[in-house]
């Protein structure tokens, strides 16, 4: 019954702005469109839901359905130990949103390795560049239509 | 092109290269300097030179398939990552496993921890310069991986915790060899103490170097011994409880200043703790459905007589599948016949267990969990490490996230060298314990 | 000199300067991934890497004589590796410890260097995913043979890469 308050807390405070609330095996997920995430997120990192810890940052690509991208974080709370799932649709034609660096420190390099393997733009991300691919590395490899043995090599092999 | 130090630098101070390749040994990852004199004023950290394609190869292998990716992730210790895995999975698909299977788990887990902080110290302190602490740490890591390798039949990379239980049961020789573990990994322990807790020259290399405050830490992300170090209390063991650890008995060290030599003693104390955990699982452990399993029938003989008739006595397998006899089965892997491989006895000797077999391993059928997605994490060597895993379903992930601790210690390097020597840089990078397998998957 | 007398004398010189050679291999471990931790434990007390006479790592590539590349090379450190070895002085060998080194291994993607071989010339292949430190000892006596046995050029000039 304490997650299910939760739900209704999470429902009353932001009521318009969240497109859908669900909970899943335990685990509380909420749906919200682009618009609201910076404002949502500077909400939920102070009382009362002391969400002081962003935990991951990632994407997946739904090829086929529309918007395809979804943009997926997982916050955690260290005072009372709770874990949320926040999810927001993106289309590919306006691949952006807004950055959290302003709100926790990790977020810079957790977008960093978004925009790497997604393409996915962070509008106020100090420093977007790629992470663990190489500067040169053309497109985007996590991305369903990337072929997994697609070769490009920046020094030339030899035979 | 220009890197962000090389726009930003100051026309008179030094750039220097701590290249890819480089003593330290933590693997490959480049850290660039702005030096004035030795004091640091700028850095930039770059990574990505172990990047493997996990998750992208990860959607195209079956959920079976993929469980020697996931050893190799965290590769000092494997089997916290294939345990993470395993029950992320199990979560999804609701499967039960059985007690002992749970215990088995418990106590090679706790055996990784152990090797993944011995590895830890061991190069930290032979960048400190204290060669003979590494030698001892090896030879105490030798005899843990001894006894990981009677059980599961590899030092290192072994895909030894499945989904649904373990693949095989205890060796049967596994209690003196773990005594030995044990008692040699006190020693090592006692010996480490005494060597570098009060050495001036390590206390002048780690107090109250790269301080790192509470607050600071939780923004940054930070979980495992460096968030415990700073005084911050939380450990998945002891928060979300998985896998029998609520009937265990320890605790949890936090340091007080966040400092690297108390990341280094947060490390020393837990494995203390890991080793009582060791213990009280040996003897609270429930006993085999099967104690020993000797004699039967040769498998060529079982074979040719199962053409004719039903084979119902027991059958003596080869020594390479030691441990998951049939008769062992209820304690090691779940009931569960969709997720789990038959036993060897019945896929030779019968037909249902012959399709059952070709069913789990074929494309297009085996594990299958049903569409939605699950977020599970354990407490990994580093911290929290998560499995974030997105099915369609169909045999294959659709997406696997892996949530890797180090990348969130790591990205609070750059604020913790700044205004420091160039040499306090050894010890902090060594204290957090990078581990690239796991920071770029 | 001429004839038998100055062969006697180069062959016995080979032998000797092969054996100063393979019995003082000063190596470069350019560690990356997990086989590296084998590694580590071929060289430590257990399985001593030193009584061969390689015992003494010299992290310079300008002072190493030998190479082992450990784990997995991807494409964004394959420049790296390169310019090490290029920066190493003849004579000089390559080991390739581990699956990944030697092929590839288990992963087969845009990200991963199938093999060292396709960027610098390789002497010894050891598999293994991760290979036992028995391997790498028998990889070095394996070396050593061939340190020994092929034809030390007096002019210094070695394989083409």
């Amino acid at each position: 019954m304490e997650e299910k308050t939760f739900i209704e807390q999470l429902k009353e405070r932001f009521g318009g702005k969240v497109k859908d609330a669900l909970e899943i095996s335990g685990e509380t997920i909420l749906i919200i469109e682009k618009e609201y995430l910076l404002s949502l997120m500077t909400a939920l990192r102070d009382q009362p839901f002391e969400f002081n810890m962003l935990l991951d940052v990632t994407c997946v690509d739904y090829l086929g359905q529309e918007p395809r991208f979804e943009m997926v974080y997982h916050l955690f709370s260290l005072p009372r130990t709770r874990r949320l799932r926040i999810k927001v649709r993106l289309s590919p034609e306006d691949l952006t949103v807004e950055s959290l660096t302003s709100l926790w420190k990790n977020a810079n390099w957790l977008e960093r390795e978004v925009y790497d393997m997604f393409g996915v733009q962070f509008s106020g991300h100090p420093d977007l560049r790629r992470l663990l691919t190489y500067e040169e590395f053309e497109g985007y490899p996590l991305r369903k239509e990337y072929p997994l043995r697609k070769r490009q090599p920046i020094i030339p092999m030899r035979k | 092109m220009l890197t962000r130090i090389q726009k930003e630098a100051r026309p008179d101070s030094l750039l220097l290269n701590m290249g890819p390749s480089h003593p330290a040994m933590h693997g490959t990852i480049r850290i660039m300097l702005e030096l004035d004199g030795e004091r640091v004023l700028n850095s930039e950290v770059e990574i990505g030179y172990l990047h493997r394609g996990f998750e992208k190869i990860c959607e195209n292998r079956t959920y079976f398939n993929l469980l020697p990716y996931t050893d190799r992730l965290n590769y000092v210790s494997p089997l916290i990552n294939n345990l993470g895995y395993a029950m992320t999975m199990e979560k999804m698909l609701g499967i039960d496993v059985p007690e002992r299977a749970q215990f088995i788990r418990v106590i090679l887990s706790e055996l990784s921890r152990i090797s993944d902080h011995l590895t830890c110290l061991a190069a930290m302190a032979m960048e400190c310069g204290a060669f003979t602490v590494f030698l001892y740490t090896i030879k105490a890591r030798e005899y843990c991986w001894d006894v990981i390798e009677y059980t599961t039949g590899a030092r290192m990379t072994t895909s030894f915790i499945r989904i649904g239980g373990v693949r095989a049961d205890l060796h049967p020789a596994y209690e003196e060899s773990l005594k030995v573990a044990i008692d040699e990994t006190r020693k090592v322990l006692k010996d480490i103490h005494g060597l570098l807790d009060k050495n001036k020259i390590f206390l002048m290399r780690t107090r109250d170097i790269a301080v790192m405050s509470q607050e600071e830490a939780i923004a940054y992300g930070w979980t495992g011994p460096a968030l415990r170090s700073t005084g911050v209390f939380y450990d998945v063991r002891k928060a979300q409880p998985y896998s029998m650890y609520d009937r265990f008995d320890f605790e949890v060290p936090l340091g007080e200043r966040g400092d690297n030599f108390d990341r280094y003693l947060v490390r020393m104390k837990e494995m203390e703790q890991s080793l009582r955990i060791i213990e009280q699982a040996a003897r609270k452990i429930p006993p085999s459905s099967a104690p020993v399993v000797t004699g039967g029938m040769e498998p060529a003989q079982a074979i040719h007589d199962s053409r004719s008739k039903r084979v119902l006595g027991p059958i003596r397998l080869s020594p390479n599948l030691e441990g998951s006899e049939k008769a062992v089965y209820p304690g090691i892997l779940s009931l569960d016949s969709r997720s789990v491989i038959p036993p060897k006895e019945e896929t030779y000797t019968s037909m249902e267990g012959l399709i059952s077999h070709f069913k789990f391993f074929m494309k297009e059928a085996g594990i299958r969990p049903p569409k939605g997605e699950v977020y599970f994490s354990v407490e990994g060597g580093n911290g929290e490490l998560g499995y974030y895993i997105v099915s369609d379903g169909s045999d294959r992930p659709y997406r696997l996230h892996l949530r890797a601790p180090c990348l969130h210690i790591l990205a609070a390097l750059e604020y913790l060298i700044r205004g420091r020597y160039v040499a306090d840089i050894i010890p902090t990078f060594g204290s957090m314990n990078i581990i690239c397998g796991e920071l770029e998957r | 000199m001429t004839g038998m007398a100055a062969n006697f004398i180069s062959t016995k010189f080979n032998y000797m300067l092969g054996w100063g050679r393979k019995y003082s291999l000063f190596q470069y471990p350019f560690i990356t991934a997990c086989c590296g931790m084998e590694y580590m434990a071929a060289a430590c007390a257990h399985f001593d890497l030193d009584r061969f006479g390689a015992g003494w790592t010299r992290f310079s590539p300008r002072q190493a004589d030998m190479i082992l590349v450990t784990g997995t090379i991807t494409q964004k450190e394959a420049p790296v590796l390169r310019t090490v070895y290029e920066q190493m002085c003849e004579p000089k060998w390559v080991i390739a410890i581990g699956a990944c080194a030697v092929s590839g291994g288990i992963y087969d993607n845009y990200a991963v260097v199938q093999g060292i071989d396709k960027i610098i010339p390789v002497d010894v292949y050891i598999p293994g995913c991760p290979p036992r430190p028995e391997m790498i000892l028998d990889a070095l006596l394996k070396l050593q043979q061939k340190v020994q046995t092929e034809g030390h050029d007096w002019r210094w000039k070695k394989r083409r890469s």
